[in-house]
């Protein structure tokens, strides 16, 4: 019977009695390569600043040695900021990794979910209404993302919902949520308005561990919860009746995904504001890495904050004496790659 | 369970109803009906499409639903395969209501492959017929030797075996096909519901899709439901011949007793000759010219 077995192309089966997977090897490479890269991003980053310290002393005060000095610039100053960028990172590419698989789309995002519209709603209403220092931009931005979200997730369902629907109907809540943005912005005051329009480029620049706990919490949970999910994408990347027919209960499956993935967004936006283009663009380079027929969701996570810690670094060192927001440098790359994206689709259709 | 016993197996007779109970008389070769439709009330929005249909699929044989364009027959297959939720009525499944059954425990015995359907950009041929076995794997078993086994079998059983590690897009229309029935074997589902599995293909590819499905039927024992558009191709491939028009069923039975002048008049509007295929003595519809 050997001669009929026929393995995947480049996965590698693990079995150990009553668990079986497979594993792709090219993920798995894809995976080192992007933590190792992550770390040394890592390391650079917090040894990088007005005050060096050099790489090897960053490792040492990582690992519990170091100065009182070094301990306060890299734990408690620097630290909380790459580790925010990190957090977010991930969160935001594998909420794209979600949102592309079960909407058949590469041009998917959660953006198309109406939940950064809705968060960037949220935030600025409370900086420019002035409730900031009662319920805090971060639970606003929160609150707003996940309101909105479901506020698209119900007006799409219509005897469940339809993937083609949701992403319609999301942008045109998104829209309105953008509209209302705007409309705080004219009638805040120069100040507000210069607070809410930073928030909305998004940056981890202020990030402190009050920020950090609150949101590593919820990745703990949502990441599993994702990797989770990757069983049934398998099915839900096919068309509905595909996936039903294989036994899936659709309305279930996909609701748990749209949550995962919505949830994963609202708490990356609402600790770093929108950060464009990573929730999209990093989703896409893994599956061209790693290959397959959907964006693999651990090395999505791991792209994602290599992309975002790297792009704060740059952000930080670009111009001397000035910060960059996070969100530009992000949009400077994913910009290119959306245009090249949209130009190859087209050939390739027409 | 050992499922490669899936694929070797015949699987074991119907048990729920009298054998032919379908159309009345016995149809040969079948043995009982597993699945049926009771009072089916089916529509999309608010137009109806089917209203208070009944339906023994008899076990064991090749069943063609045939009929006009948006009589229901689609929409019909979909209920069967539960992928359509009934207004009213009810499709049972050995006595059960299928809507009821988990519907993991469903796509262990009833496989469904929609018109055409389109595989995922980058997707290969043994990803499509490994994600065949979904229904049988679990959260923490997503692979295991049998799996391996059963997605090989098929693959060589419907001659895919060279073209495992290409992406499905790339295939021609008739070996794509192919690979969708590989998956639906690999599936392992004693019942095989196909929405015009011949759509898009040219002659000699429809002959070879249908070949393969009766191959499926005999070596395999599955029971087979497909809608056909194609007359003269469901008298020559099914054992079995349920003819609809607006909804519901006109007549059911061997492709001779179905396929005459007056029902072809009837159901399609069409005045034709029926005269016996020199190459295998089914019916042989043949149209007359419009008048005028």
């Amino acid at each position: 019977m050997t001669a009929t077995l026929v393995r995947p192309p480049g996965r590698r089966p693990v079995a150990a009695g009553p668990i079986g997977g497979t594993v792709s090897v090219r993920s798995v490479v894809v995976g080192l390569a992007g933590l190792v890269a992550t770390a040394a991003v890592a390391v650079f980053s917090i040894s990088h600043g007005s005050f060096t310290i050099p790489p090897g002393d960053v490792v040492d005060t990582l690992l519990g040695g170091g100065t009182a000095a070094q301990k306060l610039i890299v734990l408690d100053l620097r630290l909380p900021r790459i580790l925010a960028a990190l957090l977010v990172g991930a969160a935001l590419a594998v909420s794209g990794a979600l949102t592309q698989t079960f909407a058949r789309n590469p041009l998917a995002s959660p953006d198309v979910l109406g939940v950064t519209n809705g968060a960037s709603l949220g935030a600025v209403a409370v900086i420019v209404l002035g409730g900031s220092s009662v319920i805090g931009v971060p639970l606003a931005a929160l609150a707003g993302g996940l309101i909105t979200a479901t506020i698209v997730y119900v007006l799409a369902w219509r005897r469940g919902v339809d993937g083609y629907r949701l992403v319609l109907i999301g942008i045109g809540v998104g829209e309105i949520a953008i509209g209302g943005v705007n409309w705080f912005l004219v009638r805040a005051e120069i100040i507000d308005a210069t607070r809410a329009t930073i928030w909305l480029n998004g940056s981890v620049a202020g990030a402190d561990w009050d920020q950090v706990r609150p949101l590593s919490t919820a990745l703990v949970v949502l990441l599993p919860l994702a990797v989770a999910t990757a069983f049934t994408l398998q099915a839900l990347q096919f068309e509905d009746d595909v996936a039903r027919a294989l036994g899936v209960r659709l309305q279930l499956a996909q609701a748990a995904v749209v949550l995962t993935a919505v949830a994963l967004a609202a708490a990356a936006v609402s600790a770093a504001g929108p950060i464009e283009f990573v929730a999209f663009v990093v989703p896409q380079i893994a599956l061209r890495l790693c290959g397959g027929s959907r964006p693999p969701l651990v090395v999505s996570a791991v792209l994602g904050a290599l992309l975002v810690s790297g792009a704060d670094l740059v952000a930080r060192t670009a111009l001397p004496g000035r910060e960059l927001p996070v969100g530009l440098v992000t949009a400077i790359v994913g910009a290119p790659y959306l245009l090249w994206l949209l130009v190859r689709t087209n050939r390739r259709t027409t | 369970m050992t499922s490669s016993e899936d694929l070797r197996t015949p699987p074991s007779p119907g048990t729920s109803a009298e054998p032919g109970t379908a159309a009345g008389t016995a149809v040969e070769g079948a043995t009982g009906t597993r699945l049926q439709a009771r009072g089916l009330r089916l529509g999309y929005g608010e137009a109806i499409v089917v209203d208070g249909l009944d339906l023994d699929i008899p076990h064991g044989v090749v069943t063609a639903v045939v009929g006009p364009n948006g009589c229901g027959k689609s929409t019909l297959l979909r209920a069967l395969g539960r992928l359509l939720k009934p207004r009213d009525g009810e499709v049972l499944l050995d006595g059960q209501r299928i809507d009821r059954m988990p519907t993991r425990e469903v796509a262990r015995i009833i496989g469904m492959l929609p018109q055409a359907p389109v595989a995922p950009d980058g997707l290969t041929v043994a990803d499509l017929v490994m994600r065949g076995r979904h229904p049988h794997q679990t959260w923490f078993r997503q692979w295991s030797p049998a799996d391996q086994e059963i997605v090989g079998e098929a693959l060589e059983w419907t001659d895919m075996r060279d073209l495992a590690d290409r992406a499905v897009e790339e295939l021609s229309g008739g070996q794509r096909q192919r690979a969708w029935i590989s998956m639906a074997l690999a599936q392992g589902t004693e019942v095989l519901l196909l929405d015009e599995p011949t759509t898009y293909l040219d002659l000699a590819h429809q002959i070879d899709v249908l070949e393969l499905i009766r191959r499926l039927h005999r070596e395999r024992s599955r029971t087979i439901v497909m809608v056909l558009h194609d007359l003269n191709l469901a008298a020559r491939y099914a054992d079995h011949v349920v003819a609809m028009r607006d909804g519901k069923i006109v007549a059911q039975g061997r492709p001779a007793e179905v396929f005459t002048v007056e029902l072809l008049a009837d159901v399609f509007g069409l005045s034709a000759l029926v005269v016996p295929d020199p190459a295998t003595g089914t019916p042989l519809v043949v149209p007359l010219p419009r008048e005028g």
